[in-house]
């Protein structure tokens, strides 16, 4: 066989080898997707099967908006830049301002909020406020040694980036909704979920930025 | 027994007396976490977990229920009455009950199936309290601790565990509720700790068999032995999720998920915590 027309023949083989392993590729991507929305629907069935209401904890909780869906989705893998953006932007467009432009309240309620995890809980009373739990997951106050590390360290949180309004802005926005920022992130969307008040979260603003406040000492 | 438990309160005295000093800065921190190793070392040797193993085997080997039948007749996977080891091969697939089920939901199915017990009566006293004592708890200390030592060695040959670890590795990074928190929220990540408490990182082996391998446990905080359904029920409540029932699939699916897992390490419980 001329040399052209076997490389022409294995240029060819290779072009085909090519070809079957892309379909063979997309088809078992694509059973592979069947399989996992079958695996979805029977996980959400034995989900709805397996709590029961109770106290403030209905049934409902199950139910995911889109970025509990896809954030459960990628836990475990890298997550797509254009999920991402799409997950922080829809938070961040829902987010509820201080109608009076201000971001800021009292540190020392602040701390109480950071110190309390109560709240949401079937266990809890919900007729009592509810905390943030900071302090479960960020270091914070000095004075409090225990501290989980499941977050960044807070601690001169304002004192490091500047006691400026876009900081106080930018404070507000996260502790109201996180995803705004961060798709995906671990911590809760504590003003879009109803978890503090608008006051309570400007109070938690303050713990961070306020220059007075024990986290900035 | 007794002196050991006196010890062990006493180290308990000492570690929150030495909580009341008032400590001055973070660098405390430190400290804080080696004078919480040293108190659970202290507590180490004498486990009251020993009180539940003595009542469970007791009540494994009385005639029990309507029937007047002991556990002496039920089978945990190695045959009737086999405790040895049993636990260490759980959960898996029972042919004669046609699903996946976990220690405690195989102990259900005896009492109920076997010993003639109502499914209510069974059920009443799922979790101890003050003033209620759980006879799964007792049974539960006692079968497990017939599998110390044991390496953990559960199978997903058959389908049906398959299916169970599947949807285990599902609602372990399932974020839902008000706090968008999953299993793995909190242990998805190595040598994270919430407040001092130490989180395993349970997608890893190494976390996977600590954790699994130390449960059931005596709680000191609570003065109970809890189970590995206590234990997913109390996540779930601090998820802010709603109730996880005892038994039901997302239960034995997620133990599935932790016990697999947690296969090649030796079994160390019932343990003791905090």
């Amino acid at each position: 066989m001329p040399t052209v027309i076997m490389q022409r023949t294995v240029t060819r083989a290779f072009a085909l080898i090519a070809a079957v392993a892309i379909v063979v590729g997309c088809a078992s991507t694509r059973m592979d997707a069947a399989n996992d929305a079958q695996l979805r629907a029977e996980t959400a069935a034995a989900m709805r099967a397996s709590f029961k209401a109770r106290g403030q904890a209905g049934i409902d909780r199950l139910d995911q908006d889109e970025a509990q869906r896809l954030c459960s989705d990628y836990f475990n893998k890298p997550l797509p830049a254009d999920v991402a953006s799409r997950i922080e932007k829809s938070n961040l467009a829902a987010i509820k301002w201080p109608a009076d432009g201000n971001y800021v309240g009292d540190w020392k309620n602040g701390e109480k909020i950071a110190q309390s995890g109560q709240g949401k809980q079937y266990s809890d009373d919900p007729k009592s406020p509810n905390g943030g739990n900071c302090y479960a997951c960020h270091q914070l106050a000095p004075h409090e040694i225990s501290y989980g590390t499941i977050g960044p360290s807070l601690y001169q949180f304002g004192k490091r980036h500047g006691y400026t309004d876009d900081m106080r802005k930018y404070a507000f926005g996260k502790v109201y909704n996180t995803e705004g920022y961060t798709a995906c992130s671990n911590m809760p969307r504590f003003g879009a979920h109803d978890i503090l008040t608008e006051q309570q979260i400007k109070d938690v603003v303050a713990l961070l930025m306020d220059p007075k406040s024990p986290v900035n000492q | 027994m007794t002196m050991k438990r006196t010890r062990a309160f006493g180290a308990a005295l000492a570690f929150a007396s030495a909580c009341a000093v008032s400590l001055s800065a973070m660098a405390q921190a430190s400290d804080a976490a080696a004078e919480i190793e040293k108190y659970r070392q202290a507590l180490a040797d004498g486990n009251p977990a020993e009180l539940w193993e003595a009542r469970g085997e007791a009540m494994w080997h009385e005639a029990r229920g309507p029937n007047k039948v002991s556990f002496d007749k039920c089978d945990l996977g190695l045959g009737a009455g086999v405790v040895n080891g049993a636990y260490a091969q759980l959960p898996r697939y029972f042919a004669d009950a046609g699903q996946v089920m976990d220690l405690e939901t195989r102990l259900i199915h005896c009492m109920t199936k076997l010993q003639g017990v109502s499914v209510a009566d069974a059920h009443k006293t799922l979790f101890g309290g003050p003033g209620q004592r759980s006879d799964i708890e007792a049974l539960v200390a006692y079968v497990t601790s017939q599998s110390q030592g044991v390496v953990m060695n559960v199978s997903l040959a058959d389908p049906a565990m398959k299916k169970m670890y599947a949807m285990g590795e599902k609602i372990f990074f399932f974020r839902g509720g008000p706090h968008d928190f999953a299993c793995a929220t909190c242990h998805g990540e190595e040598g994270k700790r919430i407040r001092l408490q130490d989180l395993p990182d349970l997608t890893h082996k190494s976390g996977a068999q600590k954790a699994y391998t130390t449960w059931p446990a005596y709680r000191v905080s609570q003065g109970e032995l809890r189970t590995m359904q206590w234990r997913l029920n109390d996540c779930f409540r601090q998820q802010r999720f709603p109730d996880l029932v005892f038994g039901s699939p997302a239960s034995i699916a997620l133990t599935t998920y932790l016990a697999y897992n947690a296969n090649g390490a030796a079994y160390a419980g019932p343990a003791l915590k905090r």
